[in-house]
């Protein structure tokens, strides 16, 4: 017997899989693993905010912050290497210390003030943009000779096929946050974080480790998403991944995550942001397309994700009782 | 005194107060009304008229929040309203007709309607969560507002449209009328009759109130509506202002403002007590605020800064657990441990 708690998540995979096939019977060229890498390459950096989104949403908690902070990311970086000559090597730890400690200042708000983590990452969101735009109002162009040659390394695979470093920093993220998620202590803390806070803390759980862990988790993805951002677009600018919050909570909805917290897998994002990515390109192959129409497919496979769960956790509940 | 400081009107007046007293020691002309050709003109008469939008959007989300709920899609009704106007008029043979007007007006708002009954209905009937219930049209309405405009910026050349947000009755700007009477009906209906009191019992306990004879449901359905209709009004209000549609960027990132304007207005976003009148200085704070940055000269990019400290600081300051750890910090020491354990029980 099915366990009834992979449904979601195999509907996603089913989901991505016909899509797939249906873009390869429809349009010639489509059907090759290029494509498939393509979409892991445009979408690296959405990957990695999506796994640290997981953590959030999966907590019980909600991150808008994350578009602004790759925003911030690009421009410190930009800032750093550009007008102030350091080597990248010292700027990536900087930012991404900068990440951290930005969640965690938010996590820490969230926990010990008890204000709505939706009114405090508003609140990160307005800050992080507003800084991009202190820094500078316009788009600063990254020269640097590291840099460029990460963005243009091209990791060729058996097959003829190729792939970016960022793809490989983003699968190492999901496969280490697959890892954290399942096999750790902190993992089991933030699902039981989210089945029920009052709950974990009766067990004896650190629900204030583990709730500013979760944001110091997501700033950390989000951080790096940006440096990943900035190998991407060789840039900083303050109106970089605007709306990329939405996106990543789109995919994690997607993937099968319950927005109430507490049920999803990191997996189930991975392959939300996958569709995600398929949906794009389905749209350019057509070409008679426009690009808004992806923005009212993610509108509708939110509206049957979100039926499907409260169908699924509906029928639950009558089991229970 | 302690009465006065306890006034939920208190706080946001204090801030919209210090506001305004930064501007008269910057600038004094600040303040100073124009008559020029029949109409006023002044920063006061901006603040007004450029905030009228945000404040429809936030009369309707503060009923939105006052049953516990919150919508996110204000933003993308907003420029569905707008598209969805421009379209007809730009249709129609003369756009100058006035019958052509009032029907785009009319397409326009029932169709705000119906998306506000739409996120009603999956609030209530699915039984979904407000905040992803109304995600689904936030992420999905700025494309409909798109496919409405076919990706298009559409301008129009009709007086009769541009009215609405440009036009001026005795001496004062249109909007500002719009804006009154909206305001009117909304705290007359919620305040003289028993409808405020249904609104309020349905937040602070829907099954409750069910149980002592409110439909709770149609009570949610209503408020989404009219939330809906307030931001259709708004989208009018801003597209006849610039006399054109954009799918894209009307009304981006509303709802973060209309949310914020509420809740510096003092109403709390877990439901069952709302205040209108603390909502209208919320939106007149904002609105100040970025017309005060405007004429100090900084960038104005640099609003979001200003912004993310105003939200943080209003937060802190209503956050019960702020306040008794500043007062306990002057007080006595206390224990972490016995601090976590009464906070959750």
């Amino acid at each position: 017997m099915l366990n009834r708690k992979f449904i979601p998540i195999l509907v996603t995979i089913g989901l991505f899989a016909v899509m797939l096939a249906a873009g390869s019977f429809r349009y010639t060229g489509f059907f090759s693993l290029q494509v498939v890498f393509n979409l892991l390459i445009d979408n690296a950096f959405l990957l990695v905010v999506a796994v640290g989104m997981t953590f959030v949403i999966i907590s019980g908690g909600i991150d808008l912050s994350v578009g602004s902070m790759i925003a911030l990311t690009t421009m410190i970086s930009a800032s750093l290497i550009q007008e102030h000559g350091m080597p990248p090597i010292v700027v990536i730890p900087i930012v991404l210390v900068i990440g951290c400690a930005f969640g965690w200042a938010m996590g820490a708000i969230i926990h010990y003030f008890k204000v709505q983590p939706f009114i405090v990452t508003l609140a990160g969101m307005f800050l992080a943009r507003g800084l991009c735009y202190i820094i500078s109002l316009n788009t600063i162009t990254i020269n640097n000779s590291t840099y460029t040659a990460i963005a243009q390394t091209k990791v060729t695979l058996p097959g003829g096929s190729f792939i970016s470093i960022n793809v490989i920093i983003a699968l190492i993220v999901v496969l280490l946050a697959i890892f954290v998620a399942h096999y750790t202590r902190f993992g089991r803390n933030v699902y039981a974080l989210g089945g029920s806070e009052q709950s974990a803390l009766l067990m004896g759980l650190p629900v204030a480790r583990t709730k500013i862990g979760v944001y110091v988790v997501s700033g950390f993805c989000s951080s790096l998403a940006g440096v990943i951002y900035t190998f991407y677009m060789l840039s900083g600018y303050g109106l970089h991944a605007v709306g990329v919050e939405l996106d990543a909570i789109a995919s994690v909805v997607i993937g099968g995550t319950l927005l109430t917290g507490g049920v999803g897998y990191i997996a189930g994002s991975f392959f939300g942001v996958m569709i995600y990515g398929v949906i794009q390109t389905i749209i350019s192959f057509q070409g008679t397309l426009s690009s808004w129409w992806t923005k009212i497919v993610i509108g509708l496979l939110l509206f049957v994700f979100i039926l499907l769960q409260r169908v699924l956790s509906a029928r639950r509940s009558t089991v229970k009782s | 005194m302690n009465r006065i400081m306890k006034h939920h009107l208190f706080w946001p007046l204090t801030m919209l107060g210090a506001l305004l007293l930064f501007n008269l020691f910057h600038s004094p002309d600040f303040f100073s009304i124009k008559m020029q050709g029949g109409h006023l003109y002044g920063n006061m008469i901006d603040i007004l008229n450029f905030g009228a939008p945000l404040i429809l959007v936030a009369v309707g989300m503060t009923l939105v929040i006052a049953t516990k709920g919150i919508d996110l899609s204000v933003g993308s009704i907003v420029a569905i309203a707008g598209a969805m106007s421009c379209m007809t008029i730009s249709k129609g043979e003369d756009q100058n007709s006035l019958s052509l007007v009032l029907m785009a007006v009319g397409l326009a708002l029932v169709l705000s309607l119906v998306l506000g009954l739409w996120n009603g209905l999956l609030v209530t009937g699915a039984g979904i969560q407000p905040i992803i219930a109304t995600l689904i049209l936030m992420v999905a309405g700025r494309g409909i507002a798109q496919l409405i405009t076919d990706g298009q910026i559409i301008t129009l050349s009709s007086p009769k449209y541009a009215y609405i947000g440009t036009g001026s009755l005795a001496t004062l700007p249109f909007s500002i009328f719009i804006v009154a009477v909206v305001f009117a009906a909304a705290s007359l209906l919620t305040r003289k009759s028993a409808l405020g009191l249904f609104i309020e019992s349905v937040g602070t306990n829907p099954q409750a109130s069910r149980l002592a004879g409110i439909r709770s449901n149609i009570v949610i359905v209503a408020v989404y509506m009219f939330c809906g209709l307030c931001a259709g009004i708004a989208g009018l209000l801003l597209s006849s202002n610039v006399s054109s549609a954009d799918g894209n960027n009307a009304g981006l990132w509303y709802e973060l403002d209309a949310i914020l304007a509420v809740v510096i207005g003092g109403t709390s976003l877990n439901g069952g007590r709302f205040y209108l009148s603390g909502t209208l200085v919320g939106a007149l704070m904002i609105q100040t605020l970025s017309t005060t940055i405007y004429s100090v000269g900084i960038a104005p990019e640099i609003t979001l800064v200003v912004k993310a400290f105003v939200v943080l600081a209003v937060c802190l300051i209503q956050s019960e657990s702020f306040r008794k750890a500043v007062i306990r910090r002057w007080k006595t020491r206390h224990y972490p441990g016995e601090k976590e354990v009464t906070r959750h029980a």
